[in-house]
């Protein structure tokens, strides 16, 4: 039986049919047209490719894709996938080439820029085989990504129709980027997680502003954040970038707080840390900013946990899996004690992290409930209908914002 | 290997069997016992390890940090019910050492510190009884004779993926 066609509600951004999370002939269209679109995504920091030579993969969506440092000290970015025979041209996952990168199927070598520099046998052997004489290299090179850096990240798109990095995020967010990004980045370590859910769902609980005191109940007790800490939602007018902020406890009222909070089930009073050293943080930035969590879209999150900084980069795996990959990094200035802060306040987030372990689990939670729902919808009406920037956290603004910047691409 | 050296295996032995199996029945308050005071715990991947990148999935410098673990799993954290099976074997010796700066003062018997390393498997079960391979990986340990036993001074859970399913609650 066909499929009817996917209506959106009246309510617009308010609404989202849950179909949108379970959907492979949606999940199929997001990847041509949302990662193979005009959108820019995250491969990584420039930083981890220090050398001409130095490479690693990465994906826009599904589609395997290499970064490198090339000869002229640049950063390149193409399909990993041979012009030949559509193997896999690298298979490590970061490693360093002196002579450029080769299929291991036919050998076939290309240039770290992805031009195709030589066919094995191209003459065949003995004046018997060989390419075609019509067979030229620079026919059948890699396909090359457009590549822009911003504060040592390096962004790369397939599509001719995004505009510059720069412009696509905006001077707001760009500023907001800058703030973290402060030196020269040195990398902590990496992890990943599996997650259950379609893409999406992780995607909008880092827009989702109103969940975070509420889920993560380590942040509520420990008053890192709450809602009604000072901080607000930045949004791009698009909606398709945001970024939350949250300052320091000092500028809210405990007494009052503590009341909002009293009859949710997060705050427990009398939780004390017996051992409080890996919460010791400093404004390293200076604007007392304690938090800040930023999305570029589609699926990039820059973090800032006082003093955790990390990349997190969203990967769909099928309509309902998603690769959740994490780099964490300080500044190659930090001194041995700021290191073992950054080291000690990662706690707080990835996999085991104290106040994002829920955030791996809740999306599933959604994915299983959905069988039987396709055709209703979730509500997002918190802080109204538009995706306007807040001066506060109880909003599902940024939500919006997301389904705004989605809903055209995919034409619903 | 004369007697005391096979007492002593055997002594390694039950530490890493206890070990498990405080982890696999539940008793999370009694982990923090397996470790000195002033212990390092980390988790990480083999990639970040052989890299020499010093990121901890749980990082923890001292006992009382493993027991903030605990009550944050137990008061804090949302999480579904679920249990671990940890298989662990291959426990080798690596080297003796003397004992180091810290457990000098802590009164300790003057056999020193020893590096172990171990291989560990863990299944995990949900609620729902859905079962998976959820982590393999080595152990590379520090324990010394305490008092009340053996202790580690430094337990490195070294995973072999880089990928966790959903999360990580309970300890490894």
């Amino acid at each position: 039986m066909q499929q009817q066609a996917l209506e959106w509600p009246k309510e617009g951004n308010a609404r989202v049919p849950y179909r949108v999370f379970s959907d492979p002939e949606i999940y199929r269209a997001e990847l041509d047209r949302v990662f193979l679109g005009p959108t820019w995504q995250c491969l990584g920091l420039a930083a981890e490719l220090p050398e001409p030579g130095d490479y690693k993969t990465a994906f826009l969506g599904e589609t395997p894709v290499i970064v490198t440092r090339g000869e002229d000290g640049e950063i390149h970015a193409m399909v990993n996938r041979c012009a030949h025979r559509g193997n896999l041209v690298c298979l490590k996952e970061r490693g360093h080439s002196k002579d450029g990168l080769t299929c291991v199927y036919h050998a076939w070598r290309y240039d770290l820029t992805g031009n195709l520099t030589s066919v094995a046998f191209r003459r065949g052997v003995g004046g018997k085989g060989g390419m075609p004489e019509s067979f030229q290299l620079d026919a059948h090179g890699l396909k090359k990504l457009r590549t822009d850096q911003f504060a040592g990240i390096v962004f790369g798109t397939l599509s001719p129709d995004a505009p510059p990095f720069s412009e696509y995020i905006g001077n707001d967010i760009g500023g907001r980027i800058g703030r973290v990004m402060r030196g020269k980045p040195k990398l902590l370590g990496t992890t990943s997680q599996i997650l259950h859910n379609n893409w999406k769902l992780y995607f909008e609980n880092v827009k989702d502003t109103y969940h975070a005191s509420l889920l993560h109940t380590f942040f509520t007790t420990f008053r890192l954040s709450r809602l009604t800490t000072a901080g607000g939602v930045a949004i791009t007018d698009s909606g398709a970038h945001h970024a939350s902020y949250t300052y320091g406890e000092q500028r809210g009222d405990n007494a009052s707080s503590d009341q909002l909070y009293s009859e949710i089930h997060s705050l427990h009073e009398d939780y004390r840390l017996q051992d409080p050293r890996f919460l010791d943080s400093v404004d390293e930035i200076g604007d007392g900013v304690t938090l800040q969590i930023l999305s570029v879209f589609p699926n990039f999150v820059l973090q800032q946990i006082h003093n955790s900084l990390a990349l997190r980069v969203v990967l769909p795996k099928g309509p309902d899996k998603t690769e959740l990959q994490w780099t964490y990094f300080g500044f190659e200035d930090d001194d041995a004690v700021m290191t073992e802060r950054r080291l000690q306040q990662a706690n707080l987030v990835g996999p085991a992290g104290y106040v994002s372990m829920e955030d791996g689990a809740v999306g599933g939670f959604i994915q299983r409930a959905i069988p039987g729902a396709e055709d209703e919808s979730a509500v997002i009406e918190m802080g109204g209908y538009e995706h306007a920037p807040q001066p506060t956290r109880a909003t599902e603004a940024a939500v919006r914002g997301f389904w705004n910047a989605w809903r055209p691409l995919m034409g619903l | 290997m004369d007697l005391a050296e096979i007492a002593r295996r055997l002594e390694l032995e039950s530490l890493y069997t206890d070990y498990a199996a405080c982890l696999d029945t539940d008793r999370l308050e009694e982990w923090p016992e397996f470790f000195i005071e002033d212990c390092q715990y980390r988790v990480t991947s083999a990639e970040n390890y052989e890299a020499g990148l010093p990121l901890g999935v749980i990082y923890a410098t001292s006992k009382n940090m493993l027991k903030d673990r605990v009550s944050a799993l137990r008061e804090a954290n949302i999480y579904e019910p679920q249990r671990y099976r940890h298989l662990v074997s291959g426990i080798r010796v690596v080297s003796h050492s003397a004992p180091p700066p810290q457990a000098r003062e802590g009164g300790l018997a003057p056999s020193g510190a020893i590096d172990l390393e171990a291989s560990f498997l863990v299944v995990r079960t949900m609620q729902d009884g859905g079962m998976i391979l959820f982590a393999t990986g080595r152990y590379i340990d520090r324990a010394i004779r305490a008092e009340a036993g053996w202790k580690f001074a430094s337990k490195i859970v070294v995973l072999d993926s880089r990928q966790i399913d959903t999360l990580l609650a309970i300890p490894l």
